[in-house]
């Protein structure tokens, strides 16, 4: 017999690392992904991550801190996505889909190498699935300080990207540099993919990123409520997922516990399912139109 | 130059026209390549204060470039665009929002339903959606936003998702958002494009109040000229690279359109509305 919330629980240092980065990961998340679902850049947000495991992977093999490599590639990646006109509606599909393949092979290459260097099998599965639990405390100030830049620039950039989804060229009449705005937005993004990366592994980064913002979306009309939703949302899958990975513990195969990954995402999509309960949805007739906005006459 | 054009005009407008004749906007010798092709050519006409004009010409003929160029959003390869008789400054006053005095209603936007935005929030980035950080909620803001709300009838739905609403709702809190930084042109893109004649009428209506209450010009695009016959008092006619500008009666001619398309057409009046029919 024993209980979900064991005394022992929050005695645990790992435990207080992992609900402490846990939150940071989340409240950038969420907030941060409100915005990658209303400018449409779920995908953009996925090929990052893709990066970035390629980024996560070359680190291991280099033996340096992941984090650092997800960070670095990342970044990266956003630079190269900006650069090959992300921005824009058309190119942003291909420009993003050319970079992915090569990135995950990449990926597969550094940890391939990797293991046959430091015959530790379970960094391919830290990489891309997460080990929340085994972050050295080393790193925590790293996260909470790249996920802090984030999401300040992101709450400062709120306004002009709410304008410039609205309308690119509302926002550029007012005197709004649309692209600027764009590559510090997906500089962000690229941040708080890495942070989600180092949590629950750059595969599932996404999930953390998306479903939140898309579930807090649903259920708020103004965007302060949708960004403090998605957060909250995040937090509550992360903390509850932190939780039951470690009573985990008790369950079959006994003596080996669950990946954190694996409840954060479970929770963050019954979330979403959920949110599809409460509010019966009123389409607005969609235009003949669609994305002719920004052609010429 | 166009030749300046008096006209007869029918008792309010007269008096409106003739309280001040200084031109609002100017357009001198505008000319737009795209692409290497050249979309328009020595493209002049003016606007004045408190003037209704209707920018009107067939799909494609550059209505949206000719907006474009007003907003400083493209760059005209040759020619002046004067605000207040002033050479406009580039892209709306970088950085100062809307110093120009300019207003402008997009093309229909396809707005998401998950859009996080009440009507009352888009109407408040109207204000200062081109700053930095949140806005923070106050009387003063409330009011102003509740003003532009009421002075387009888009109240009842204020705080309904603006994804969620009718395309003419949508316009008329577009029209909203652009009104509530007291610009003294407004300009908008096909703003009646995919309404039901119902909308179509009110948002007229909703303009042509605006005009004489606001004592602001509006410079309208549409290929469709019969919804707005009633209020335009200039029709900016595009075809062809080229414009004509006047009062409708003046420009709407098979003579004048045939001369302005290069081709020959004809303008056919049925029961108060117009119809322009390629000849032969």
């Amino acid at each position: 017999m024993h209980y979900l919330l064991e005394p022992g629980l929050l005695a645990s240092g790992p435990v207080r690392t992992a609900l402490l980065t846990g939150a940071v990961v989340a409240i950038a998340s969420g907030v941060i992904g409100v915005f990658a679902v209303t400018r449409g850049q779920s995908f953009a947000g996925h090929s990052l991550a893709d990066v970035a495991a390629a980024g996560g992977a070359g680190a291991f093999l280099a033996g340096l801190n992941q984090f650092w490599g997800f960070l670095a590639a990342g970044i990266a990646a956003a630079g190269l996505m900006e650069a090959a006109g992300v921005q824009r509606r058309r190119g942003r599909d291909v420009a993003t889909g050319v970079v992915l393949g090569a990135a995950l092979g990449a990926a597969a290459l550094f940890l391939y190498l990797g293991t046959l260097r430091t015959a530790t099998t379970g960094a391919a599965f830290t990489v891309l699935f997460g080990s929340i639990f085994v972050i050295g405390p080393g790193t925590v100030p790293a996260l909470i300080a790249s996920g802090a830049v984030a999401v300040i620039a992101v709450c400062l950039l709120a306004r002009v990207l709410l304008l410039a989804s609205l309308s690119p060229d509302l926002a550029r009449a007012r005197g709004v540099n649309v692209r600027l705005v764009g590559a510090l937005y997906l500089i962000a993004l690229a941040i708080s993919v890495s942070l989600a990366a180092v949590a629950i592994g750059a595969v599932l980064s996404t999930a953390l990123l998306i479903g939140p913002a898309a579930t807090a979306l649903r259920v708020t009309r103004t965007p302060v409520r949708a960004m403090a939703g998605a957060a909250a949302i995040g937090l509550a899958a992360t903390w509850l997922g932190i939780v039951l990975a470690y009573d985990s513990y008790y369950w079959p195969p006994r003596g080996h516990g669950w990946p954190v990954s694996f409840f954060v995402v479970a929770l963050v999509l019954a979330g979403y399912l959920l949110s599809y309960a409460r509010r019966p949805r009123r389409l607005a007739p969609r235009s003949p139109h669609e994305g002719a906005e920004c052609s010429p006459a | 130059m166009t030749q300046e054009v008096t006209r007869p005009v029918s008792g309010q407008r007269a008096t409106r026209q003739t309280a001040e004749r200084a031109e609002l906007l100017e357009l001198r010798g505008i000319g737009v390549r795209l692409g290497g092709r050249q979309v328009l050519g020595d493209v002049t006409f003016a606007i004045r204060k408190g003037e209704f004009a209707g920018l009107i010409g067939p799909n494609g003929a550059g209505k949206t470039t000719l907006l474009r160029v007003i907003l400083g959003l493209q760059e005209p390869s040759g020619g002046q665009v004067l605000v207040h008789g002033e050479p406009r400054e580039k892209r709306g006053g970088r950085g100062k929002g809307n110093k120009s005095g300019i207003g402008y209603v997009p093309q229909k936007l396809v707005i998401d339903p998950d859009m996080p935005l009440r009507a009352r929030d888009v109407v408040s980035l109207g204000l200062d959606g081109h700053r930095l950080g949140f806005a923070f909620p106050s009387r003063q803001r409330r009011e102003l936003v509740d003003k532009a709300l009421r002075d387009v009838g888009a109240e009842k739905y204020a705080d309904a998702r603006v994804g969620e609403l009718s395309g003419g709702e949508q316009q008329r809190v577009l029209i909203a958002h652009a009104l509530i930084s007291r610009p003294r042109l407004l300009l908008l893109d096909e703003p009646l494009a995919n309404l039901d004649l119902k909308s179509e009428q009110e948002i007229v209506a909703v303009l042509g109040r605006l005009v004489r209450e606001h004592e602001i010009s509006v410079l309208l695009s549409a290929h469709d000229m019969n919804p707005l016959l009633r209020v335009m008092d200039r029709i900016v006619y595009v075809a062809n690279g080229k414009v004509a500008t006047g009062s409708t009666d003046e420009v709407v001619t098979s003579e004048g359109l045939t001369r302005l398309y290069g081709h020959h057409v004809d303008v056919v009046r049925v029961r108060g509305r117009v119809l322009v029919v390629a000849g032969e």
